[in-house]
């Protein structure tokens, strides 16, 4: 009941956001058709603004955009012409969504058995190495992380190829360098999860009924520990599933990661106000599944 | 004993998660691999830049749109490859009468669309037609305002298109009437904006008509498919008049934005070429330039300031004279820019065809602190603090604009004893800020669009929207005029010396900072049919890669 | 395990020493016992902060790398001369692209600038960005999902649509709305347009709250998180029975609790948001040229990452920098957390 009555507020959401993001964009100064030549006559200025209703009051533009999405249509991309926000969906979501449940399962992969490690040894080495690299992981920026792999695999050694999304071989790299950033921080969420799980009430109970330790760890406490990513694993998914500028930048992937960027930075208000839908919807549906885990993992909670 | 079973038992269960996770890494890759279509490797691969923007002939006003247009539409004429000078396109002949402005354009016989039809003089009159008219919003439709009433026809003040200069005399002859004799016409008419379209495709399916699939073409190409941001593959049109000349079957063009990663892409042999001067890394080019698949050649392009002269103190030419004196190009063009290019004095670049421009300002601190003082601003002192704003660099670019701005605050402090801060400003805001003129000083550029002097010069006439300086000289705009309205090169070339002088050695409402050039990647032994030209136009039809084993 | 051993056996009465193993008291003299030191909890958590070797080291590399900021221009100033002019950041010279030695000691850029001299002023600028923009997201974050998570129900679901609203609207195009509208608004009061100084100190101060703006909303989920499994607990519960309201309940009870988790997730907002700066910069909106920021120099170093030549001193040092303050940032955290949360002696 309560997650049909979240279904159904989301529609209502989604038309806030829409309206939001489309007010944000056209506050910003500078429009879609601004370029460093001068359009020859203040005519053609006119005709442009007039054929993609550029000149009408905001509201009116968000209301005739209200109309086409009610079509399925998402409007024409303002920066590049001839082709659809429906083709540029089309063409890249795919892509990303790739990119991105590939970074999810190598951050989740490297980083819950390295958050069980530090965990189940803290105090020891294993603790402090595990943290050193799960804290490194998540200090260095994406833009250095990709060259310097590139730099490594790609060019000094030559094991992988250096860009572009052809071959599985072309699919290492980037999800690498995408999800080594999330895997540090998930090592460190599900660590700081467990700690607090082995010092709770059950589990010490559990341990005084003679449960050996690492049944109690994984079976008792994994449930609990692992909140904390699920929280975050929530926007991460959204994040990732949305491609990431920086890396699809890098390795000249044919995502919409770069579109979301680029499209505020060329005023394409279509794009940008769909892209924005599009990463809403992935949202809501991802913090729905997100909370739906919760109950599923700690009996305690409960939604009114 | 029981710390290995404990162990054993740990390294299990870790192994059970790295494993699951593991596997559905795997089983993604492969599943979706089996996904993607396996297609034929390119004849070429080039690196052509960012992604274009369009590829509808009409309406692209970019380098990088107009080399890729170039390769699917043509017009009635079409540039050598040696040379970049006009040759016969889709005419193969035309009279040009006494007085220089009506031009007689007969189209070859038997030229027909990719798709079969025939290309008729109809479809020449629709397509610059449709360029001139203000609802397709063309960018460049100001080249073809030499045509009579093709202004008027653009701006709104005339709806009937027979009014407009170029006609259909019969279904091979185009006849174009000119305002005033125009001696670069034949140049324009190789511009992708007089290229030519399939009417049958825009009239059925309108703005989506690029999309449409077979998409008909006039130019040596057609469209396979346009992937945003991954590439756009061409294949050979067996139906173009030329076709047995065209070199390559299959041309794929890849948009990369970052020059790192268009550098990379070529040392790991991924692509056979890139040009595009926004791709090299700026920081290699000392190296690069000794290299021999580097080609650095003279281009038609320059890196100038743009004052805005209605803002004190901007407004006495002495303040801007005394600006240009104080800066040393030789430094700048050594340090930052590093490709080995020309400091400017003046603002056509040399090689331009049949001009010479005369000499602008040259280093001379000392006069330049003279003219300071006379200006009222002996040592700097009293002069206002004032902004240089500059666009960001597209992320992963370079960062040009920003460290010759970094030298030239430094060259005017030390020279001139002024402080000027810099603004970086967000392309978008850049460009609005230049439109409104509200800046003190500003990076600028600008690339000729065909090789001739007027490019440059008519820049600054007072009405031009190009000009963002907020200059205006009417003896400048008389000479413009004169020249253009004069049928003899030689005292044409004149005029316009008269007014360039007026331009970099009086007025100086911009400093000419260096003439670009262009680099392009490639390998000599490898790639054939590329030859360096002013206007780096390389036609794609002409090149050749020869394949290992040849 | 070790120091939960509790001295029964060595009960002491007040100014009295005695061996006997075990002396019954009565119930009203509880309250003279005084079975072992007492300190109090700031002093404790202050000794098992101590003991973290990792904390203290970065503590101490703190502390130093502050000092270091901090006298740089003062040494620069004092020194004067040749010395000063070498090491003033924004100095050109032509000596482009020296490798480390003796006169440049961390090396050069393009345009000659002394990088270890770049590296100490930008620290006061990426450190700013990382304190303020956190805190900011701190308090946001922290108020909003704590009340959200415990009072639950339509607040609960109306409070987390507003994050999911804020979440979902691209960052960038609020960070340019942010700073250069609300730039362009103050720049008309007469206030700042008469100082480009001030409108300068703003347009950076703008930067600092448009990226707190944008960071505490995984802060609040996540609390919101902590906060629906904590309130439904004993103590919760007791606390509650004895009479507390829900601002009781909430101060004292709640956010202590979430205090490990946020803690944890603090010491990773910062170099979040010192990388989010680094990342604007790389688009044109960050820091203003010629002043530096670690996350411009970090994006000029990785622009030298290439098969050809490496100016490896442009990458290695500023990212060498901004990579262990983060580290001890981090550590600090941890210790700090370790330090204070009562249930994770071990």
């Amino acid at each position: 009941m309560y997650f049909l009555r979240r279904i159904l507020f989301a529609v209502p959401l989604l038309l806030v956001i829409s309206a939001l993001a489309f007010a944000l964009v056209h506050l910003a100064p500078g429009g879609p058709f601004d370029r460093e030549r001068a359009p020859a006559s203040p005519e053609i200025e006119r005709a442009l603004k007039a054929k993609y209703h550029l000149g009408e009051p905001v509201w009116k533009q968000y209301c005739r955009y209200l109309g086409d999405l009610a079509h399925g249509d998402f409007g024409v991309s303002l920066k590049y012409r001839n082709h659809t926000v429906n083709d540029i969906i089309a063409q890249g979501l795919p892509v990303s969504m790739l990119l991105g449940a590939l970074a999810f399962g190598f951050a989740m992969g490297v980083g819950l058995p390295v958050g069980f490690f530090t965990a189940a040894r803290r105090g020891r080495w294993p603790d402090y190495a595990g943290s050193f690299l799960a804290t490194l992981a998540v200090c260095v920026p994406g833009f250095v992380v990709a060259p310097l792999l590139i730099l490594f695999f790609s060019i000094k050694w030559k094991l992988l190829p250096v860009g572009l999304w052809e071959t599985p071989w072309h699919m290492i790299l980037p999800p690498v360098a995408l999800g080594l950033f999330f895997a540090g921080k998930v090592a460190r969420l599900f660590r700081e999860g467990m700690l607090s799980a082995m010092q709770s009430e059950f589990v010490t109970a559990a341990r005084a009924k003679g449960l050996g330790e690492n049944r109690l760890l994984l079976r008792h406490a994994f449930r609990i520990a692992v909140l904390p990513v699920v929280s975050y694993s929530g926007p991460m998914l959204a994040d990732l599933l949305t491609g990431s500028f920086v890396i699809e930048n890098i390795f000249q992937i044919p995502g919409i990661g770069v579109f979301l960027v680029n499209s505020s930075l060329n005023r394409d208000y279509t794009v940008v106000v769909s892209l924005s839908l599009l990463y809403a919807m992935l949202l809501i549906g991802m913090n729905l599944v997100v909370d739906f885990a919760y109950t599923r993992l700690d009996p305690r909670v409960k939604y009114e | 004993m029981a710390i290995f079973q404990r162990a054993r038992r740990i390294f299990s269960r870790a192994r059970f998660c790295f494993g699951t996770a593991g596997v559905f890494f795997l089983c993604g890759v492969i599943l979706l691999s089996g996904c993607l279509r396996r297609e034929a490797p390119a004849d070429l691969t080039i690196i052509n830049g960012g992604e274009p923007e369009s590829l509808d002939p009409a309406i692209v006003t970019g380098q990088v749109e107009i080399r890729a247009v170039r390769g699917l539409f043509e017009g009635l004429t079409r540039l050598d490859p040696k040379n970049a000078r006009s040759i016969p396109g889709l005419a193969e002949s035309w009279e040009i009468s006494p007085d220089g402005r009506v031009y007689t354009f007969h189209l070859r016989p038997n030229l027909t669309w990719s798709t079969g039809e025939p290309i008729t003089a109809g479809d020449v009159v629709y397509s610059w037609v449709r360029a001139l008219n203000p609802a397709t919003a063309s960018g460049y439709a100001g080249l073809l305002f030499y045509l009579k009433n093709a202004r008027d026809f653009n701006a709104g003040k005339i709806k009937d298109t027979s009014l407009v200069g170029v006609q259909a005399l019969d279904q091979f002859t185009v006849r174009v009437d000119l305002d005033q004799p125009t001696a670069f016409f034949p140049d324009v008419c190789a511009m992708p904006v007089a290229g030519v379209v399939p009417r049958q495709t825009i009239e059925k399916q309108g703005d989506r008509w690029l999309m449409a699939k077979p998409l008909p073409v006039s130019g040596p190409y057609e469209l396979v498919y346009w992937r945003l941001n991954d590439k756009i593959r061409l294949r050979k049109n067996p139906r173009y008049w030329d076709a047995v000349n065209t070199q390559s079957k299959i041309i794929d063009l890849l948009p990369v934005g970052s020059p790192n990663t268009a550098l990379n892409l070529y040392e790991c042999g991924q692509a056979d070429i890139v040009w595009d001067k926004e791709l090299v890394p700026g920081q290699l080019l000392d190296v690069l330039i000794r290299r021999p698949d580097f080609h650095a050649f003279s281009y038609l392009g320059d890196y100038f300031i743009r004052f805005n002269v209605t803002r004190k103190p901007f407004d006495d030419p002495r303040v801007r004279r005394a600006f240009a004196l104080a800066i040393d190009k030789e430094r700048i063009v050594k340090k930052i820019s590093r490709a080995g290019e020309q400091p400017a004095s003046h603002i056509v670049p040399d090689g331009t065809a049949h001009y010479t421009s005369p000499e602008g300002l040259g280093h001379d601190p000392e006069r330049a602190r003279k003219l300071l003082a006379e200006a009222g601003y002996p040592g700097g002192r009293g002069f206002p603090r004032f902004e240089y704003v500059f666009s960001a660099p597209a992320s992963g670019g370079d960062k040009l604009h920003e460290n010759i701005a970094i030298e030239l605050q430094q060259m005017w402090h030390d020279e001139l004893g002024i402080q000027m801060d810099l603004r970086q400003l967000e392309a978008k805001i850049f460009y609005t800020v230049q439109a409104h003129l509200d800046f003190d000083l500003s990076r600028s550029s600008w690339t000729g669009d065909y090789d001739d002097a007027n490019t440059f010069l008519d820049l600054f006439t007072s009405d031009d929207g190009n000009n963002r300086t907020g200059w205006k000289n009417a003896q400048y705009d008389e000479l413009i005029g004169r020249a253009n309205r004069e049928p003899d090169l030689k005292a044409r070339e004149k005029f316009f010396q008269q007014a360039e002088t007026i331009l970099v050695r009086d007025e100086l409402p911009i400093i000419p900072l260096y003439f670009y050039v262009g680099i392009n990647y490639y390998d000599t032994n490898k790639i054939q049919g590329i030859y360096p030209n002013i206007l780096d136009c390389h036609p794609l039809q002409a090149i050749h890669k020869i394949k290992t084993g040849e | 395990m070790n120091d939960k051993k509790v001295e029964s056996s060595k009960l002491r009465v007040e100014g009295q020493k005695t061996d006997a193993p075990f002396v019954p008291v009565s119930v009203s003299q509880l309250s003279t016992l005084n079975p072992q030191p007492q300190f109090s909890p700031g002093q404790r958590a202050w000794q098992r902060f101590r003991r973290n070797r990792f904390a203290v080291i970065s503590a101490w590399y703190l502390v130093f790398l502050l000092l270091a900021i901090i006298t740089w221009p003062a040494i620069l100033k004092i020194t004067g001369g040749s010395f000063a002019q070498i090491h003033n950041p924004n100095q050109l010279s032509d000596a482009q692209f020296a490798p480390p030695g003796v006169q440049y000691w961390f090396g050069t850029d393009v345009h000659g600038r002394d990088v270890f001299s770049r590296i100490l002023y930008g620290a006061q600028i990426s450190l700013l960005v990382g304190i303020v923009g956190a805190g900011v997201s701190l308090v946001i974050g922290v108020l909003w999902g704590a009340i959200a998570g415990y009072v639950g129900g339509r607040v609960d679901s109306a409070m987390m649509r507003v994050v999911d609203v804020l979440y979902s609207l691209p960052t960038i195009i609020f960070v340019i709305v942010l700073i250069t509208t609300l730039g362009e608004m103050l720049k008309q009061t007469h206030f700042v347009g008469s100082s480009p100084a001030l409108a300068r100190a703003l347009r950076v101060a703008l930067l600092f709250v448009g990226l707190g703006a944008v960071s505490w909303l995984t802060m609040a989920r996540i609390v919101r998180g902590q906060v629906l499994s904590l309130r439904t607990r004993a103590f919760v519960e007791a606390s509650r029975a004895l009479g507390g309201g829900p601002v009781r309940i909430l101060a004292r009870h709640i956010i202590p609790n979430v205090f490990g988790v946020v803690i944890t997730y603090l010491a990773l907002t910062v170099p979040a948001i010192i990388l989010y700066e680094s990342f604007l910069s790389y688009l044109g909106l960050g820091v203003q040229p010629p002043m530096a920021s670690w996350g411009t120099l970090i994006a000029e170093g990785v622009g030298q990452i290439n098969p050809i030549r490496i100016y490896w001193w442009l990458i290695a040092f500023p990212g060498g920098v901004l990579v262990t303050t983060l580290l001890a940032l981090n550590f600090l955290g941890d210790g700090l957390r370790d330090a204070w949360d009562v249930k994770s002696r071990a």
